[in-house]
């Protein structure tokens, strides 16, 4: 009697700490390799878009996922980097759009050549990813409305430059357009824009992890004063890293015009919440020091997956932005329950 | 210079900080002697953090003079003390949670590969980074650890502290300051981090030592610098004076002795 009486008990407390372990393993594995939740998802989505239409997986329309996404994928690019120091820009749309428009400008009403009108509108979006560096840095005023004040600005201005009217990329030297010319591989078409994007990609994936620059964005983000106090320029860090996603951005606006052929005051609207989705979906910490690029290009990725697979699978475009918006939800809920990881 | 007193490794003279109407420190002494704990101690606002942030850079004091080896120096920022020598270890600990711990020994100093890869394309030299933390965390006793590649957030707070202080004896060439390092930690971690701090002053390194734990200052300290309404009451050492006197002349209710050392 005794020996079953005793030997009851253990078997559900067994059980339950077991099932605590998983999730407890679940928890330090997502920890320690942040993009592997962002990954699954993507694969899941494609293996799922798959079956679903199958001219999904066809080398035609991944070509065009790819095209669809490079724009965004560089300026969450950028939007990554401020994330990570524990800021927000929502300024990116407005940088990205004034920019191609200077660009464009710069080219067709003042008549300079392709290259100078492309440097000088890079010049502008880093100074405009500056000002916004010097803001958050100098006069101490939080990102959020640092960006939000600028993004008003820059749209304004933007207006005012294009007179709200579109350049077609005919009228502009082949330099501007340039970036949305495809090169074939198999039935793949890929343009220049999306290997810009895969280089620069690159680029910051090995600045951020083998460079003291990297360290000192990770460390600036996750505890800005612990930082400050280890000695390091956090003032410096920051700047570097707005003004660093400003010329980011305006990449973003050279390969916009080869996407579109044009230059259009009236696109990028949506690119805010698009860079930030891309960034959040990607699993990096919206509270600055946690994640990376590579989970930025897979989170950029899967927005693009999610919109052209909903497209193929006949659901009407309302509802794509509803399971876009569920999905950053998701993504945040797990970023919290990662963060709250115990030895 | 009285005596058979050796110069001060660190002294401040006079130092006075105020906020803007609110004065911290008014006309603060401090002298560190080679090779030994000093404690400091004083009830909340006695200006024991304005005057530890002065000799560590971190304020700018609005007068008052440092010595360094008995030479002037000007600290306009944390670096200015790092790299003549003074490292101090936070109460706030300094470490980036999110980083591993050869991130963190190697945070603000980290080290390039040499040639090319270090020069042209600035990568850091992780590997050697790894080793040498791996070595000054042995040396110190700290071996417990297992992975120098693990996050700092995943350490408890006794190991967390050993990181701090590693790091400040592994760079700190003359002083270590060390701001409330027992504050957060249980009974046996505490001691372990005391037993730390005489490692890194029986290495030679004199150490300041901040607390409010008066068993923890009468253990480890050679001396005690009382600190009271922004100055320097006076010094004891625990063979002088029990706890419960210290304690009297840090709040006033006892006369401080005219201070002998």
């Amino acid at each position: 009697m005794t020996v079953t009486k005793e030997a009851t008990p253990p078997t559900p407390d067994f059980e339950v700490r077991q099932h605590d372990s998983l999730g407890l393993r679940l928890q330090h594995l997502l920890h320690g390799n942040p993009t592997l939740g962002p990954l699954a998802v993507l694969i899941v989505a494609i293996l799922a878009f798959s079956v679903a239409n199958t001219r999904f997986f066809s080398a035609p329309n991944l070509s065009l996922v790819l095209a669809q996404v490079t724009v965004i994928a560089v300026l969450a690019l950028g939007q990554t980097l401020i994330i990570l120091t524990a800021g927000i820009d929502l300024s990116v749309g407005a940088i990205a759009v004034f920019s191609s428009i200077l660009m464009a400008t710069f080219a067709t009403r003042m008549g300079l050549p392709g290259i100078l009108a492309l440097l000088l509108g890079l010049v502008a979006g880093t100074a405009m990813g500056a000002l916004n560096g010097f803001l958050v840095t100098r006069i101490k005023l939080p990102p959020f409305i640092v960006t939000l004040g600028t993004l008003s600005i820059f749209f304004s201005l933007n207006a005012v430059v294009s007179n709200s009217e579109t350049v077609r990329g005919s009228d502009m030297p082949g330099l501007m357009t340039w970036t949305g010319t495809t090169i074939p591989i198999g039935g793949f078409r890929l343009t220049y824009g999306s290997i810009i994007m895969l280089l620069l990609f690159a680029v910051f994936f090995y600045a951020l992890s083998s460079t003291a620059w990297g360290r000192h964005v990770y460390a600036t983000g996750d505890d800005l004063e612990a930082a400050r106090l280890a000695g390091i320029r956090t003032n410096r860090v920051l700047f570097s890293v707005y003004t660093v996603a400003g010329l980011l951005y305006a990449i973003g606006a050279w390969i916009l015009i080869g996407r579109l052929a044009s230059a259009s005051p009236n696109v990028g609207v949506d690119y805010n919440l698009d860079s930030i989705t891309a960034v959040v979906l990607g699993g990096t910490s919206l509270f600055g020091g946690r994640g990376g690029v590579l989970g930025t290009l897979i989170g950029a990725l899967i927005v693009g997956v999610f919109r052209n697979g909903l497209q193929l699978a006949g659901v009407e475009v309302v509802w794509q932005g509803f399971a876009i918006g569920l999905l950053v939800l998701v993504a945040v809920s797990l970023d919290q329950w990662i963060r709250k990881v115990k030895s | 210079m009285t005596g058979s007193l050796p110069t001060p490794v660190l002294e401040a003279r006079g130092i006075t900080k105020r906020y803007g109407r609110v004065t911290a420190i008014e006309g603060s002494d401090l002298q560190l002697y080679p090779g030994e704990i000093l404690a400091v101690i004083g009830d909340n606002g006695a200006g024991k953090s304005s005057l530890i942030k002065a000799l560590s850079g971190a304020v700018i004091p609005d007068s008052g003079e440092i010595y360094l080896d008995g030479e002037r120096v000007h600290f306009r920022n944390p670096m200015d003390a790092r790299a003549a020598g003074i490292e101090t270890v936070y109460q706030t600990l300094a470490v980036a949670p999110g980083l591993d711990i050869a991130d963190n020994l190697f945070l603000g100093r980290e080290e390039r590969k040499p040639g090319v890869l270090g020069k042209v394309f600035r990568m850091l030299d992780k590997a050697h980074m790894r080793t040498e933390a791996r070595r000054h965390m042995n040396e110190l006793g700290v071996a417990t650890l297992q992975n120098i590649g693990q996050a700092v957030e995943s350490l408890s707070g006794g190991q967390r502290q050993a990181v701090a202080v590693a790091r400040s004896a592994a760079f700190g060439s003359k002083v270590v300051i060390l701001d409330e390092p027992t504050a957060a930690l249980g009974v046996k971690e505490g001691n372990r981090v005391l037993q730390l701090i005489r490692d890194v002053r029986d290495r030679g390194l004199p150490v300041i030592l901040i607390s409010h734990n008066m068993p923890h200052v009468f253990e480890v300290a050679d001396r005690i610098h009382i600190q009271r309404l922004g100055r320097r009451a006076t010094v004891i050492t625990p063979t002088s004076h029990s706890m419960s006197e210290a304690v009297a002349i840090m709040t006033g209710a006892a006369e401080p002795p005219p201070h002998a050392a």
